[in-house]
This record gives structure tokens, C-alpha cells and sequence, in this order.
């Protein structure tokens, strides 16, 4: 079936993006991309520690997987676009998981910084996938700036609470001109298939796997959960009804 | 002389370049950033970047993360 995921033109060929933190070792990670089939994942940008042995970076670059650098941590538009042209020098790239929360305990973005600092990275040639709240109103804005996806919370930063308002997002997809993501929120499979059947492009997640009991399998799953959300999408659902309807033929019925 | 890398005093010899220290620190060049007094220091100026005494180096590379 011909149906690509396109960002920012350049094609990616699974819609499932592994965010790589949480994990208890680079193995695991290794494991997890391998299981998932991903062609993105996530890294932060950290000061080095020297006490510190292997690099994301080899294993990403083993399993053939693009990267994708975030500005997780940063609380201003100013700290946020200059983790950003720190992650372009480090990495040879140009995009960037566009971060700014508003504080520890919800970790939710803060629209006012993250709108300034997408305006002004935007302008700076970055190619920003702000993750950002499931608010249709800001999701326009972001995409009016210039960003090359939008990518909505279903719930919290690893709350694992799954799609807290399914109905906002449907509306962010409905006006979309550029790819949805749904990012953060996603505890199990189930939630990742009903991000992809309300019309997301992608999803983004990380805690649902690496802190997952088994977290290659957990990517599996993932992985067959987009695939099958993604083909549920496409196929178009059958209208919810309120009472039956027989599938069988009404008529013809013997006398029995 | 000495510098400030990540936050900690550190001696360097004079006419040090900023790749060779890079080196010396992460073993290769790859994937790592340089903040220099608050500013990124473009990766194609590094050979020829010579860090003098008195200046706060942040170093910075790819971690796990969301």
C-alpha cells in the first residue's frame, strides 16, 4: 500500500518516533529500536560525562535510525532555541523536538514561550516538531509559524494515561496542513492504534516502552498498533449507531 | 591556564585548540557541541579556535532522552 509519511518533505518509513529516554541501558534502547522498526528517535542534549561508557549516538547510528534532538528541560524561549542551535552543532542536523514546559510537576508546554521560541527558530532555518498541548487554537499558530509538524500531548509526560481528550484532537487533524503527531500520554498499544485512528500521522513515545516490563515486545507492539490504526484510519470506520443491525438477511426466513 | 568546563576548574597547556581538547575529552569530535562564554562556537571554526585562560567551556553531547 502506497501511504508515506512525509516531514518537512523527506520520508520516513515507519510512523511510529521512539523517544529514548527512560531506558535502564543503551541495550535496552538497542533492543527497543530494533523491535519498534522506527526511522526516528529522540535524544536530549546534556553536558558530557566523562564517567559515562558508549553513546546513544552509536547505537542510533548502528540500527540506520535518523535523529531527532529535543530541548527537554528548558522552561524559556530563550534556553530552548539556544539548546536547539546547540543540538544543530552537535548533531549536523536541523530539526528539532521543539520542548518548553512550564514547570517539574506537569511538565505541560507553555504556549506563550513555545510559540516564541517556534517563531524564532523557524526563522532561523530549523525544521521545529514542537510538542505542544491539545489545543487546536495553538496547534494553528505553531503551524501559521512555520512548523513543520504539530505534535499534541494525549495526556502528560509519562503519566501513561492514553488520549485524555480524543475530540481536540480530532479537530487539530481536521485542520491540519502538516503532519500530526500525537506525543506523550501513551501507556499501552490500544492508545497508540486510537492516535492513528483519529487521523494523527505519527506517534511519538518513550516511557511506554522503555519502562514497559519488556520493552522490546512493548515496541512490537507499538509498532503493530500504529500500523493498525494507521489501516483502520484509511479504511474509514463504520458510523457509531445506537441500536442493532442485522448483518444477516432480514428477509428469506423459514417457517420453522 | 585555566578554564571553567562544565561548571568545574580545569588546567590546560597554553595554544590549546578547541578540537584538540574536544578530543582529549570525548575521544572524537562527533556529536558534541561547545558553548564558549555563552556562545555556540560553529564546529567548522574548531581547529582554529584557541582557548584562553579565564574562559567558561560548556560542553555538551546527545543523552538518552524523550
Amino acid at each position: 500500500m502506497d501511504d508515506p509519511f512525509l516531514i518537512a518533505g523527506e520520508e520516513l518509513s515507519s510512523r511510529l518516533i521512539l523517544g529514548t529516554g527512560g531506558a535502564p541501558s543503551l541495550d535496552v534502547v538497542d533492543a527497543a529500536l530494533a523491535a519498534s522498526g522506527t526511522a526516528l528517535c529522540t535524544v536530549a542534549m546534556r553536558r558530557i560525562d566523562p564517567s559515562t561508557a558508549g553513546s546513544i549516538l552509536d547505537v542510533i547510528d548502528r540500527r540506520g535510525v535518523r535523529v531527532l534532538p529535543n530541548t527537554a528541560g528548558c522552561r524559556t524561549a530563550r534556553e530552548a532555541v539556544r539548546t536547539a542551535e546547540v543540538a544543530r552543532e552537535a548533531l549536523e542536523t536541523d530539526w528539532v523536538k521543539l520542548e518548553v514546559v512550564a514547570d517539574e510537576r506537569t511538565l505541560l508546554p507553555d504556549p506563550v514561550e513555545l510559540l516564541d521560541a517556534a517563531q524564532t527558530l523557524v526563522g532561523l532555518g530549523f525544521t521545529v516538531l514542537p510538542y505542544t498541548n491539545d489545543d487546536p487554537v495553538l496547534a494553528r499558530r505553531l503551524q501559521q509559524a512555520g512548523c513543520a509538524a504539530v505534535m499534541p500531548l494525549g495526556s502528560p509526560i509519562g503519566t501513561g494515561l492514553g488520549i485524555a481528550n480524543p475530540h481536540n484532537i480530532e479537530l487539530i487533524v481536521s485542520e491540519a496542513g502538516v503532519p500530526v503527531i500525537l506525543d506523550a500520554g501513551i501507556g499501552t498499544a490500544s492508545d497508540a492504534a486510537l492516535a492513528m485512528e483519529l487521523g494523527c500521522a505519527g506517534v511519538l513515545l518513550a516511557s511506554a516502552v522503555t519502562r514497559a516490563q519488556d520493552p522490546a515486545r512493548m515496541a512490537a507492539a507499538m509498532a503493530a498498533a500504529v500500523t493498525a490504526g494507521r489501516l483502520a484510519r484509511l479504511a474509514g470506520r463504520i458510523p457509531r449507531r445506537h441500536h442493532a443491525q442485522a448483518s444477516s438477511p432480514i428477509e428469506g426466513m423459514a417457517v420453522l | 591556564m585555566n578554564i571553567t568546563l562544565n561548571g568545574e576548574s580545569c588546567e590546560l597547556v597554553d595554544g590549546t585548540t578547541l578540537v584538540a581538547f574536544i578530543e582529549s575529552r570525548t575521544g572524537s569530535t562527533r556529536g558534541s557541541a561547545v558553548v564558549v562564554d555563552d556562545e555556540v562556537v560553529p564546529r567548522g571554526t574548531w581547529p582554529d579556535y584557541l582557548l584562553r585562560d579565564g574562559q567558561r567551556v560548556e560542553l555538551i553531547t546527545a543523552v538518552q532522552g524523550g
